[in-house]
């Protein structure tokens, strides 16, 4: 390993790997930071012209706009109080306050430190437990994989959304899509109504691209009478180094706010929004001075963006070692991985392990460059934010999607498929269903779908097919896990409800 | 948003609508139609019905380059698995017949499938053989960590224990399939058969302890053989990457398995499209660094072109419809 890690270092610095790591950074930050611009959406379209470079700078270059653009949400959060991705949601409690404060610069600032940090903190975490996870990795048999899906369709279900209902909807059509084709075990076609190009079932990629971008670009040209108020940036003096003191005299809170959001960003189906939320909610319940929260705190804004940014990497532990991604950024990932003919598990880290080391290096490089990159350009980022129209952006989306979708396969059913969903993603969206629950349900269910029928065929050749999925202690461990987020929403009301009434 | 800088929005667009021409361009030649004489004149698209990373995978990323230097074009590689590969086969039959679509084909699958499903999507025939490049033998193995230490031990458990014993192969009515099935015909012992979809993921649910045996090809065996004994492997001769393991037949079961790989286009195309790829298959087949990677990683090679291939498979079809009756897996 230490080997392959020395080597991989080397191969890294090349002039191409640099550049795509820079050129990642770049468009990763202004993507990020245009609001209906989503990390998603960006990879999501980034894909299809990947497949024609190697691997490796394929991943790259996908890597570092992941990275970045989860950073780029925190621009138009600060300035526009509108979060330019999922993950910025709670950048922008403090982040705009501290904005018409006249302290746009210093939130600009703390937030892109919180975020450098963050996600180095992160990106070690995969390096460090990644490779012993992958070796891990041949524990996970069939019912575990039964089991580690089902617990992701909980999550989908209870906190990806605000609504149970409507994630448990979400997920649920998106595990019935997931049943269209021939089946992975046994063959019989289901659900194609005699279409051939259906028996593939529905293509990963373009359904993406058509779940996240369509409905974006409708919701862009719906909201094109609106006029953001954007509060003008200003550079000031001194101020990245009375943010790096700042955050450096408290290393707890960095520290803190990065584990979480790796933590969230392994947990499959909670994504960077809801690391945020959560490291988010813990700053405050752990400060001394909590009533400062909200009125344009330094530490909201790195408790935000500090998880956020760590989660990044969390979401690539489970995609690189199970091939089950921990957020809808790294569902596309995988697609990308596959495309390339990289399988998630222990190979990964053997026999393609020069590639993925060097993509997760390549992660470490794209963090550090969000700093000058995000410091020295922040002006013109800001200025694009607020002035970038919508009549160029969304034709510019719509395009790339039909050229994405078709692009993967050369074949226009694809182009359908994309968009079918996007408009089935564009009426979920004005009923509340967000895209994240269905594309996780359809790329869970195939794989839960093995793990069911593989498990009863062992549990009945082993005698006992109870045993089989109740026995095993990994499965144990992951059924405790299902139950425990499965009943967590009542278990939280019923704490909320104790707190007020001893509050009352 | 209406106040924005004019010179700034000018340059917007001009920076965007640049982009898209060269978008717009590089697609256009891409996926330029033009056809017969010049063939091939854009990009070959190689279908791989498995999974990333399983046998077939790793023998197209080895050919890729030679291919493209053979034939002046690029070779792109492209995974639909499922189904043990059916759900490329079907889809390559529809596609256009004009030689930027080719699909590795293996045998037995080509075969079995249109004979035990009521619609597989394709019929034999109608994937048409260019070239076959190489067989890999099939053999049974279990963990070191396992109790039975010979086929004639694993065999006599599942005699008396019917479907007690899990054994992996790479999915339903594949190779794997076929030669669990011969071996349980011809010893009359029961097993029970785990489909993945391919052959990687079979492997590490083995790996991993979660079968007990594991049909498997000889890349696979050979890569693996600190962790596992090999009980059987199905050539007529002992097989040199393999050293000490016996054939089935050296331990009295009659049979042979493996698997043939090669390639196939769909039906209806023009004959000079189908001499044109069978000389790129056989230039790259009989590259001798290709050989070598080729034998060093268990495959025996085959060099069999378009007409001997086609011989080749009616032969084996007759003989598996034959073999599948007296199983009783058709009517």
């Amino acid at each position: 390993m230490n080997e392959l890690f020395l080597t991989s270092i080397g191969s890294l610095f090349t002039a191409t790997n640099l550049l795509l790591v820079l050129l990642g950074v770049v468009a990763g930050i202004v993507v990020g930071a245009l609001p209906g611009l989503t990390a998603t959406m960006a990879i999501a379209l980034l894909v299809p012209f990947t497949f024609t470079m190697q691997p490796v700078h394929g991943l790259i270059l996908m890597g570092a706009i992941y990275v970045a653009s989860i950073y780029g949400g925190s621009f138009s959060a600060i300035l526009l109080n509108t979060p330019g991705t999922p993950s910025a949601i709670a950048t922008t409690f403090d982040g705009y306050p501290m904005a018409k404060r006249g302290q746009s610069y210093q939130a600009i600032v703390t937030a892109t430190v919180a975020s450098v940090f963050g996600g180095l903190i992160g990106v070690f975490f995969l390096l460090f437990l990644s490779p012993p996870l992958s070796r891990l990795s041949l524990r996970f048999g069939p019912p575990e994989f039964f089991w580690l899906t089902t617990f992701g369709l909980t999550i989908i279900a209870t906190l990806s959304t605000k609504s149970i209902l409507k994630g448990l909807i979400g997920g649920a059509f998106g595990l019935l899509l997931s049943m269209i084709g021939i089946a992975p075990i046994e063959g019989s076609v289901r659900f194609t109504f005699g279409s051939i190009s259906l028996q593939n079932g529905i293509a990963l990629i373009p359904a993406l691209i058509g779940f996240f971008c369509i409905p974006e670009v409708i919701g862009m040209i719906e909201r094109k009478a609106e006029h953001y108020t954007a509060i003008p940036y200003r550079r000031q003096r001194r101020v990245l180094w009375g943010v790096l003191i700042h955050i450096v005299r408290k290393p707890l809170l960095m520290i803190r706010s990065a584990v979480i959001g790796t933590i969230v960003g392994i947990i499959p189906g909670a994504g960077g929004n809801i690391a945020a939320m959560v490291s988010y909610n813990e700053a405050v319940r752990a400060s001394r001075n909590p009533e400062q929260f909200g009125k344009g705190s330094m530490d909201g804004v790195v408790a935000a963006e500090a998880s956020n940014n760590a989660e990044v990497s969390g979401s690539l532990i489970p995609l690189l070692t199970l091939g089950i991604p921990g957020a809808p950024p790294a569902a596309v990932l995988l697609g990308a991985l596959l495309l390339h003919g990289l399988r998630p598990g222990r190979e990964l880290f053997t026999y393609h392990g020069a590639v993925t080391y060097t993509f997760m290096l390549s992660l470490v490089l794209a963090n550090i460059l969000i700093l000058p990159v995000g410091i020295f350009s922040g002006r013109w980022i800001s200025r694009l934010v607020t002035r970038l129209p919508v009549t160029l952006l969304a034709p510019m989306v719509f395009f790339l999607s039909v050229i994405g979708s078709y692009a993967i396969n050369r074949n226009m059913f694809d182009v359908f498929v994309m968009l079918g969903f996007g408009l089935i993603g564009y009426v979920g969206r004005r009923m509340k269903i967000h895209p994240g629950p269905i594309v996780l349900g359809l790329i869970l269910g195939s794989i839960c779908e093995q793990g069911l029928v593989q498990s009863i065929l062992m549990g009945r050749a082993s005698g006992s097919v109870l045993a089989m999925f109740f026995t095993r202690p990994l499965s144990i461990l992951l059924i405790s896990l299902t139950l425990l987020s499965a009943a967590w929403p009542f278990i939280a009301g019923a704490i909320r409800r104790r707190q007020a009434g001893r509050k009352a | 948003m209406n106040k924005s800088n004019p010179k700034l929005r000018w340059l917007g667009v001009l920076g965007l609508t640049t982009a898209l021409l060269i978008l717009t361009v590089g697609y256009a030649a891409a996926g330029g139609q033009s056809e017969g004489e010049d063939y091939p004149s854009k990009p070959i698209t190689y279908i791989i019905p498995f999974n990333p990373g399983g046998q077939s995978d790793i023998t197209a990323q080895y050919q890729k380059p030679g291919l493209e230097e053979a034939l002046g074009t690029s070779v792109v590689i492209k995974y639909t698995p499922g189904a043990g590969g059916a759900v490329g086969w079907a889809n390559l039959v529809k596609t256009k017949a004009d030689g930027y679509t080719i699909s590795g084909n293996n045998i037995p699958h080509i075969i079995i499938q249109p004979l035990v499903r009521e619609n597989a999507g394709y019929q034999t025939e109608d994937l048409i053989p260019v070239y076959c490049f190489q067989t890999t033998p099939i053999g049974l193995a279990v963990l070191k960590s396992s109790p039975y230490k010979s086929l004639d031990e694993l065999v006599a458990y599942a005699k008396a224990n019917p479907g007690a014993i899990t054994v992996g192969g790479s999915g339903t009515h594949s190779g794997h399939h076929l030669a669990l099935l011969q071996l349980e015909y011809l010893t009359g012992a029961k097993f029970t058969y785990i489909p993945s979809t391919g052959a990687a993921p079979s492997v590490a649910n083995f790996l991993g302890g979660h079968t007990q045996a594991l049909f498997a090809n000889s890349d696979d065996l050979v890569g693996h053989r600190d962790e596992i004994i090999v009980l059987a492997i199905g050539t007529e001769k002992p097989f040199a990457a393999l050293p000490g393991v016996k054939t089935f037949k050296d331990q009295g079961i009659n049979m042979t398995a493996g698997i043939d790989r090669g390639v196939c286009v769909p039906p209806g195309t023009p004959d000079s499209v189908i001499r044109t790829l069978e000389e790129a298959f056989d230039q790259v087949t009989r590259n001798p660094s290709f050989i070598s990677k080729m034998e060093e990683l268990g495959f025996v090679m085959q060099y069999m072109k378009s007409e001997e291939y086609t011989r080749y498979i009616m032969n084996k079809k007759k003989e598996m419809e034959d073999a599948l009756r007296t199983l009783g897996e058709i009517q």
